[in-house]
């Protein structure tokens, strides 16, 4: 193979070119920052995108107060590290609200994560949105453009995206409108783990196995990360050894029985696995068939 | 052959690391599937994902529910259904967009662009082609070479695509017949010679039973290879020949952390960089060397195209956004007047003679185009005669920029030699283009420098230069109230002149029509005069009806900021229509005169006029007080 650049190369130099692409344009852009492995390549990416200038962007975290106390953790290291701004927003109405997973059901996700996104983006007046959602993870999501269009109010219609040809991007809008930018689109669930161990990218310890109380329930395995997960009667937290394939609010987020505590033993297991990896998340499921997609036209990644 | 999937799986399972440090070292191929809805497209897409075991259990377990549901292959896996992503076409059984799909061979890793087979083809198919190395064009075996497998073949040619394959689908329907085969592979290779295709590599398959994907099918032993994953995992990618290509990198950003470090990022889009290498900065023509390629990675000792870096230049030289780094010894030209096809994207239809943004690489300019010389029917080939290009139109046309853009054509490279249109009001992005070469160079017509600058012509006069720029229906009092003015201005010395709307018809623009394209070309030419009226040092009026923001915005554009005026003369049309001082109103209506503006042709109101006048609150005279007094306060 005469090729000197490998796919990761490419996918990384993509990354970069986008993510510069969109300074040209943007008034007030904000990275999201969720604190999963595709938000850390995503930091990392836009590290290299600007070096040795910091990135000229904040991070926004849009909490729940419900995540991991280790993602907590992870986040804030990193805000230090990449001498970026961090901005933590906590959607005041659900705070005082105390509106919550084991309660509300697909409320929380609504009011903490959709409704607490917009208001960040107004409150802030963010006008481009950098976000780490990949077209392989889901299949409306294969269909969306890098350059997301998203009216005054945060609204998306398939109709209206534009063509995206070659490496232009078309980043105009009008006042009010923003744009939710997606760099890794085009990487896979591999690609992200493969480039977090060639660049060595500091990722949450609640993707490699470890002995962790859990319960079951419902099907999920689900972990006692704190002394607010009310346990139903009989329920008594076991320690098993697990880990998560995906990151979110702990009450929500179903872990897999595993021993896989290094990274080529996650990815290997990822390989052999049999289930995809949204299967893990609560939010898919709900509405059916096509809940993504409807998420996604109410302003939710 | 051994399949290579069950290969792969070992590898993962007894030696990761080994597999992993394999992988890394895949490279990436890029492609798109073209065919109709029912040439079995999805279904060979779901076909490879399956193949390379891109489907989780979950996955295929829905699959099997969904296709006994509503799939169209009785009780066997419909892997359509796997790729059809959007609720909306699911219901309607059509996709509608550009889809993008991944998988991974033991060799490469793969991106498929996958375009739907309706009305909307051009624009889908162009867009996902427009990062393809490589098509795949299906044919359905019982049907052979179709009017559309013509038009998938001129698409994939028009947008540069080195590497097609013809996949004649479907073989299991035709009883593996090579015969039919060999008839569908001859009268191809008539038509694609014919559109200047000299190489293409034909398989026989059937995506829906797997035939000669990952494995030579022992169903059609008289054909002795590639199967189509082996074709896919050995095509040269073009890498290397974009490497040989002279060095350009179209900077993006400025990186200037601090006042010691000033870099220039960009991706190499052609041929690779060391230091000390000598460059020139395009459009300025300044050369200087690279001192370093700087990564968060460490200084490179060279980057090659395709590579994101940010370099530094041993002078202090400008060079900002837009410009090109070029080999000093082998730059890119600038022009600003273009020969390019053009595919239309937009459901509006081009208007020619209107200004929209033109983005070449990182460049953004204002570009006009002229009408096409000719429209290409995508399906015959033929050239046709056309004013416009509406939806999915392919046409050459000439255009002109602004100001001189760095190009290449579009054959030598993509980067410097694509552009998109993108309409300067909904900022919808319109058209797709490829330039073919300049019309005549633009660094060949010099501006003539004149001694006497406009500066001192004005202050001669003692007076800010300015064009008011009156507009509003037909009939809503502009000519009255600019005439006032200007009598105003008079009276108190300042030198001015009035272009009226009807007065010009008589002369400048006596050839000229009343159609949109005529309109846009008369307000351009009336720009263009009060722009060298203003350079003389005068007070421009224009009263023109003007309706198209559009329009507008492009004079406001030729001016210095603060130059242009806008007046809007608002009148309401009932108002309006019941003055008919012209009598042109009731004629209108009447339908004896076409696109007239406020009854069959639109008028854009100005969203942020400088000044407005509602006429019905206020007379003609005190309007003219209200106007001097805001241009010369």
């Amino acid at each position: 193979m005469t090729d000197t650049l490998t796919h990761l190369d490419r996918l990384e130099a993509e990354s970069i070119h986008i993510m510069r692409e969109v300074m040209a344009d943007a008034a007030k852009p904000v990275m999201l920052y969720s604190v999963g492995k595709d938000s850390a390549v995503m930091l990392h990416l836009a590290r290299k995108a600007f070096y040795p200038s910091p990135p000229p962007f904040p991070l926004l975290h849009v909490d729940t107060t419900w995540k991991f106390k280790a993602m907590y953790e992870l986040r804030d290291r990193m805000a230090a590290e990449s001498g970026m701004e961090l901005i933590v927003h906590q959607n005041p109405e659900a705070k005082a609200r105390g509106i919550n997973p084991f309660d509300h059901g697909p409320l929380h996700t609504d009011m903490w994560k959709t409704e607490g996104l917009k208001q960040a983006l107004d409150l802030h007046g963010f006008d481009v949105a950098f976000g780490g959602a990949r077209r392989d993870e889901e299949k409306s999501r294969a269909k969306e453009r890098i350059f997301s269009f998203r009216t005054a109010s945060h609204g998306w219609d398939p109709k209206k995206q534009r063509p995206e040809l070659w490496n232009l991007y078309n980043a105009r809008k009008a006042k009010g409108e923003s744009i939710r930018v997606f760099p890794i689109s085009n990487w896979t669930e591999l690609d992200i783990w493969q480039y977090i161990a060639r660049e060595n990218i500091p990722i949450v310890p609640l993707y490699f196995a470890a002995r962790r109380p859990t319960v079951e329930r419902d099907g999920l395995l689900l972990m006692v990360d704190d002394e607010r997960f009310p346990l139903k009667e009989g329920e008594v937290p076991t320690l098993r050894s697990v880990r998560f394939r995906t990151l979110g609010c702990y009450p929500l987020t179903g872990a897999v029985e595993s021993e896989a505590a290094t990274l080529s033993e996650v990815i290997q297991e990822m390989l052999l696995t049999t289930t995809s990896e949204r299967q893990g998340r609560i939010i898919d499921k709900d509405g059916g068939d096509a809940s993504m997609e409807k998420k996604k036209q109410e302003g939710y990644f | 052959m051994t399949d290579p999937v069950y290969v792969t799986d070992a590898l993962i399972a007894e030696d990761i690391d080994a597999y992993l440090a394999g992988h890394e070292k895949k490279s990436l191929l890029r492609f798109i599937t073209c065919g109709s809805v029912d040439d079995g497209k999805s279904t060979l897409i779901g076909r490879l994902l399956y193949d390379s075991k891109m489907i989780f259990e979950d996955q295929l377990a829905a699959l099997e529910a969904d296709s006994k549901r509503v799939g169209t292959q009785g009780q066997e896996i419909d892997f359509a259904l796997l790729v059809d992503g959007l609720a909306a076409e699911r219901e309607q059984g059509i996709t509608i967009d550009v889809a993008y799909r991944f998988f991974t061979t033991e060799k490469r890793k793969f991106i498929v662009a996958d375009t739907p087979g309706h009305e909307q083809y051009t624009r889908n198919m162009i867009t996902g082609a427009s990062t393809a190395d490589l098509a795949v064009i299906l044919i359905d075996a019982r049907k052979g070479v179709l009017t559309q497998t013509r038009r998938h073949s001129f698409l994939a040619h028009l947008i540069g695509i080195r590497h097609i394959v013809l996949a004649v689908n479907k073989m299991d329907l035709v009883g593996y017949d090579k015969a039919v085969f060999e008839r569908i592979l001859l009268s191809y290779r008539a038509f694609a010679s014919e559109i200047g295709i000299t190489h293409f590599t034909a398989i026989p398959i059937s995506g829906f039973k797997g035939d000669n994907i990952t494995a030579l099918s022992a169903n059609m032993p008289w054909f002795t290879g590639p199967t189509l994953i082996e074709h896919l995992e050995n095509v040269e990618i073009g890498a290397a020949a974009d490497e040989a290509r002279p060095f350009r990198m179209p900077v993006q950003w400025v990186n200037r952390p601090n006042l010691d470090f000033r870099g220039f990022s960009g991706q190499l889009a052609g041929g690779k960089v060391r230091p000390g290498d000598a460059v020139r900065i395009l459009p300025s023509g300044k050369t200087t060397t690279v001192d370093r390629i700087v990564t968060l990675d460490g200084d490179l000792d060279e980057a090659a195209a395709g590579q994101s870096v940010t370099l530094t230049l041993a002078d202090e030289v400008d060079c900002s956004r837009g410009d090109v780094i070029a080999a000093a010894d082998n730059p890119p030209e600038a022009a600003d007047r273009f020969e390019a096809t053009l595919v239309w994207m937009a459901d509006e239809a081009m208007i020619p003679g209107r200004a929209y943004w033109l983005k070449l690489a990182t460049q953004s300019v204002s570009a006009t185009v002229q009408a096409p010389k000719y429209e290409i029917n995508v399906n015959t080939l033929d050239h046709l005669a056309a004013k416009t290009l509406e939806l999915n139109g392919i046409g050459v046309v000439e255009l002109a920029t602004d100001r001189p853009i760095v190009f290449e054509a579009y054959a030598d490279n993509r980067t410097l030699g694509g552009f998109i249109l993108i309409d300067k009001l909904t900022n919808a992005t319109v058209a797709a283009g490829m330039l073919h070469f300049s019309l005549r160079r633009a660094q060949n017509v010099h501006w003539q420098a004149s001694d006497i600058s406009r500066e001192m012509r004005a202050n001669l006069k003692n007076q800010k230069p300015a064009l008011l720029w009156f507009t509003g229906l037909s009939g809503s009092g502009k000519s009255t109230i600019a005439n006032l003015v200007e009598k105003k201005l008079h009276r108190m010395n300042r030198h001015s002149f009035l272009l009226d709307g009807d007065n010009v018809r008589h002369g400048l623009s006596r050839d000229l029509g009343f159609t949109e394209a005529d309109r846009i070309e008369n307000i351009r030419r009336v720009g263009e005069v009060a722009k060298l009226m203003t350079d003389a040092g005068l007070i421009v009026i224009t009263a023109f009806i003007s309706p198209f923001r559009a329009e507008r915005e492009m004079v406001r554009s030729m001016l210095p900021e603060g130059e242009f005026i806008e007046v809007f003369i608002d009148t309401p049309l009932e108002e309006a229509e019941r003055r008919d001082v012209k009598g042109l109103y009731k004629k209108a209506r009447a339908g004896q005169l076409k696109n007239f503006t406020g009854i069959d042709s639109p008028y854009e109101a100005p969203e942020n006029p400088e000044i407005r006048i509602d006429t019905t609150a206020m007379s003609p005279e005190s309007a003219a007080d209200l106007i001097v007094e805001r241009l010369l306060g």
